[in-house]
């Protein structure tokens, strides 16, 4: 299986990703922000950092990068994308997903080892987890608080569509503890903590985040 | 050369940290009367020729804003 990882001007976290997605026995296929051709992979995953410096909005200038469109078109018929980060912003801004992030809450920048509630284990991203199972990542944003208007959080519960929440302290502020949603079918999930920094003992607090990386594997299978 | 003038600012709904800092801010120089403060952005277009009321709406409404939490506003020249 190939999975894409699209590097933007700016990404910090696109080896990361890519590692990751050898360690969960896929082939990474390095994909560049300003081409046009998604070179024939089955998945699309838009690493952290600070895409165009972050310099409008986050995610924002990415979003409408020449990639980008055809990771919406390809999306939307079904092929699962992971934001990750600034990815999770890309997302939000490419209206690939609901809501948007803003700066913390507090305007620190936080980053710490950060205890997850899988919601959701039934995603293109999240099924090799149990649901309600918990898990520990890295989470490290100043832009991750996640908002959308009162209606529409009423809708996403409503749906089911909140991935993955914050346990045990809320690291920005984020509404109803809201760490990651999902897309209505699954297929896109974007979420501020970093997966691909818990894949190896040796560089993370846990190797958790590897269940990102194993799901897809099936998922796209039985697609 | 003909300038436009588009102000973004976040949704009343949406919490303010900058703001809200701003505002903590002027309480302890001693400006109690001041009781809120937004902050958003000011962007200056300058402009070739007349201005197209319906592309800088667009380029406002899907680069410059964020809709789903941002209120813009665009000032087109008035003489």
């Amino acid at each position: 299986m190939r999975i894409g990882v699209i590097t933007f001007p700016g990404s910090l976290d696109d080896v990361d990703a890519a590692r990751a997605v050898r360690l969960a026995g896929a082939e990474p296929v390095a994909l560049w922000h300003a081409d046009h051709d998604l070179r024939d992979v089955d998945a699309v995953v838009l690493p952290g950092g600070f895409s165009y410096g972050d310099y409008l909005r986050a995610g924002a200038i990415a979003a409408r990068a020449p990639m980008m469109r055809d990771v919406v078109d390809r999306a939307r018929q079904g092929m699962p994308v992971l934001g990750i980060c600034n990815g999770f912003q890309v997302l939000c801004e490419a209206g690939l997903l609901p809501g948007a992030l803003t700066r913390n809450s507090h305007l620190h920048f936080r980053n710490r080892d950060q205890l997850l509630r899988v919601e959701r284990a039934d995603t293109a991203w999240t099924s090799s987890y149990a649901e309600g199972q918990t898990i520990v990542v890295p989470v490290k944003n100043g832009e991750g608080r996640y908002v959308a208007a009162p209606a529409e959080l009423e809708r996403l519960e409503g749906e089911g569509r909140v991935a993955v929440r914050y346990v045990g302290g809320n690291p920005n502020g984020s509404l109803r503890d809201i760490a990651g949603v999902t897309s209505e079918d699954g297929r896109v999930v974007g979420l501020m903590p970093h997966p691909e920094h818990a894949v190896e003992d040796l560089t993370g607090p846990s190797t958790d985040g590897l269940g990102f990386f194993t799901s897809v594997l099936t998922a796209v299978v039985s697609a | 050369m003909p300038q436009v003038v588009v102000d973004v600012v976040l949704k009343p709904e949406i919490s303010d940290p900058q703001g809200q800092a701003v505002l903590g801010a002027l309480g302890r120089l001693g400006h109690t009367r001041v009781t809120g403060v937004r902050q958003g952005k000011h962007f200056v277009l300058d402009v070739e020729g007349t201005p197209d009321e319906a592309e800088l709406t667009q380029i406002a409404e899907t680069l410059l804003a964020n809709p789903v939490i941002e209120d813009v506003e665009l000032h087109l020249p008035t003489d």
